[in-house]
């Protein structure tokens, strides 16, 4: 770099390639490198921010790796107990229906312990968006089991590999729930490159503004790594990912104005 | 518009509810309280009032609506029997560790497990002691009539948003079935301006709020557990709230609340005809416990007998009061079954003067 340059030579608006979104704080980050938490959180950030509703929007934080967005996120949080955000955020936006309301959830959390609360916010059509984080794994316990751990994979809980005769086989919980009458958009996207990213944000967004239109529950998962957890780096787990996750997790529509789009 | 009605007690804290200017209910059927979300449903509270109520998929959901609604600054509560009640624990935990207001009900069914549907008052350690994990209290009213089924919603509500803590009112199948006449007030307008911690979307005017139980820092948390505890004391000191009966020459002590407080009321009658001279104390919140007149009174009485319809939970709060001064002795009965005034009378008379043996 030119050493003679300027930070004011340098902060131009034509020099900008990407900023924090204001609706970010300052604090630092918990997650691991390459993890896509943060991404995710800052998509949604970005979303707030660009249709100005952070002072009309209510998030719902998991317990799970993501239990301390709230540290991240410069809007109203509540923390809700393991698996139950659906059911917190179910009340929030009936009290306050004019308000934007979101539950972020884990694998664990939204498809293992909280299934019921999963699926009956969605069968019951509560306007509200879930963003569903699926990294096939319990990131935070130290990288267990999860529902949504694909045949044959390691944890810590399946150090053989997930053998479906015994341990069964993975949910594929975005699909079912997108046969209910309740969900109105169903997506499954990325966030491990920039195509992806401006994908899931498109997704965010509607999943926002189907709030306006009061039709349902928006669901929006995002297929992730958990390098940590699945002790690779992040590019091998970003590439694992692909190779592995997508054929099971195929991102893309499901659902689309409460109908379901046809697999050809 | 105040009004006089006959009702039954579940039916009774519904109607208090929409009355008390309550927000949302959110709720799952059992057996004996299923009333409660009955009448709310046939009462169309939306119309009335703008409250919302809910029936929930499972008991779990409903504690957990009523926690996003409670973070939202708003009234809302819940109802369940005991089996329920025990899936609301982990809950009622978060609840309070978040520093929440809520109403929750229990109208107390015999167990342990699915137990029968009669009435028991076998869940007094789980509402008095904290019930799920960690150090918490809720505050627990115990009403002994329809009348105070319907009262003790509100006071429930005014406790609990003054200190920022779960209130349960704990009843049983009896009360909640029985019918009797009850003066409704009027409408209290629900709330339109909310507490400054809710999370009702943070302005530009103020820090986002957050609603949360967790942290991770030991010193912390240790602070904190240590706020909740002066928080209980506090209660002890301004919270607490009995009925006494025939007390001031009482040599016998009879201790009960709800339903066997007013089984008593007849025994203390019947033990006089005896010539025991017996009163009645009747907690009416048993968190905090009245500790303060027991105590007080230990030193004069020749023994107390403490009345439940349980194998004998609220006795230990007795000793603990008295502290060996007196001697205290317990008789319940389980399974739904309900104690006579005689029976009562007769145990008092035998435990304390000799004769048959009731063990
Ligand atoms: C009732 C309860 N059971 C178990 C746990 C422990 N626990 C914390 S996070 C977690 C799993 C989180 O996994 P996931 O939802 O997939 O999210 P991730 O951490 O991978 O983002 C578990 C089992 C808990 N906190 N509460």
């Amino acid at each position: 770099m030119n050493d003679n340059l300027s930070n004011a030579d340098i902060v131009k608006c034509e020099n900008l390639v990407y900023k924090r979104s204001p609706v970010m704080t300052d604090n630092v980050m918990h997650y691991c490198p390459g993890c896509g938490h943060g991404t995710a959180h800052q998509i949604i950030a970005e979303v707030i921010e660009e249709m100005d509703i952070q002072a009309e929007t209510i998030g719902i934080t998991p317990v799970g790796c993501a239990v301390l967005m709230y540290n991240y996120l410069d809007i109203d949080m509540q923390e809700a107990a393991h698996g139950r955000a659906p059911a917190l955020a179910t009340a929030v936006k009936r009290l306050m229906p004019e308000k934007y309301v979101f539950t972020y959830q884990g694998d664990g959390d939204l498809a293992a312990i909280g299934t019921a609360e999963t699926i009956h916010a969605c069968n019951r059509g509560e306007n509200i968006a879930i963003f569903f984080i699926n990294n096939g794994i319990y990131g935070m316990t130290g990288g267990q089991m999860a529902p949504t751990t694909l045949p044959n994979m390691r944890s810590s809980t399946s150090p053989y590999g997930r053998d479906v005769e015994m341990m069964g086989n993975p949910l594929r919980i975005t699909e079912l729930v997108a046969q209910l009458p309740g969900t109105y958009y169903v997506t499954r996207q990325a966030v491990h490159t920039p195509t992806y990213v401006r994908k899931t944000k498109k997704a965010v967004r509607r999943a926002f503004e189907n709030q306006k239109l009061k039709k349902g529950l928006s669901l929006v998962e995002i297929v992730s790594n958990c390098n940590s957890g699945w002790k690779m780096s992040p590019v091998q787990a970003n590439k694992w990912m692909v190779d592995n996750m997508f054929p099971f997790y195929p991102p893309g529509d499901i659902k689309l104005e409460g109908k379901m789009l046809s697999k050809d | 518009m105040k009004e006089l009605k006959l009702m039954k007690g579940n039916e009774a804290i519904a109607e208090a509810a929409i009355r008390a200017g309550a927000d949302g209910y959110f709720g799952y059927p059992i057996t004996p309280q299923s009333e409660v979300l009955e009448y709310l449903m046939a009462e169309k509270p939306h119309e009335r009032t703008g409250m919302i109520v809910l029936q929930a998929e499972s008991e779990i959901a409903a504690i957990n609506m009523v926690y996003g609604g409670a973070a939202c600054g708003r009234k809302v509560f819940t109802s369940s029997s005991s089996p329920g009640i025990s899936l609301k624990q982990e809950g009622l935990s978060y609840i309070a560790g978040a520093e929440l207001p809520c109403l929750v009900v229990n109208v107390v069914r015999g167990g342990p497990g699915l137990g029968t549907i009669q009435p028991a008052q076998s869940d007094y350690f789980q509402a008095t002691k904290g019930g799920g994990h960690g150090d918490y209290r809720l505050i627990v009213l115990a009403p002994a009539s329809v009348q105070e089924m319907a009262d003790f919603v509100e006071l429930g509500f005014d406790l609990a948003f003054k200190y920022r803590n779960p209130a349960m009112i704990l009843t049983d199948g009896a009360l909640g079935q029985m019918m009797e006449k009850v003066w409704l007030r009027e409408h209290k307008p629900r709330m339109t301006e909310f507490p400054a911690w809710a999370t009702t979307g943070k302005t530009p005017d103020r820090e986002r709020n957050i609603i949360t139980s967790l942290d991770l820092d030991s010193a912390r948390q240790e602070e904190f557990n240590l706020k909740l505890q002066a928080k209980y004391n506090k209660m002890g000191e301004e919270e607490v709230r009995y009925e006494m009966t025939d007390c001031d020459d009482a040599e016998f002590l009879l201790v009960a609340y709800g339903t066997s407080a007013r089984i008593c009321q007849k025994a203390v009658q019947l033990a006089r005809k005896k010539g025991i001279r017996a009163g009645l104390l009747r907690p009416i919140t048993l968190f905090p416990f009245p500790k303060k007149p027991l105590k007080e009174m230990a030193s004069r009485l020749k023994g107390i007998l403490s009345v439940e319809m349980s194998t004998g939970q609220m006795v230990e709060d007795v000793l603990l009061a008295v502290n060996g001064q007196v001697r205290v002795e317990h008789y319940g009965r389980m399974g739904g079954i309900i104690p006579s005034p005689d029976e009562i009378a007769d145990v008092l008379e035998h435990k304390f003067t000799g004769g048959k043996n009731y063990e």
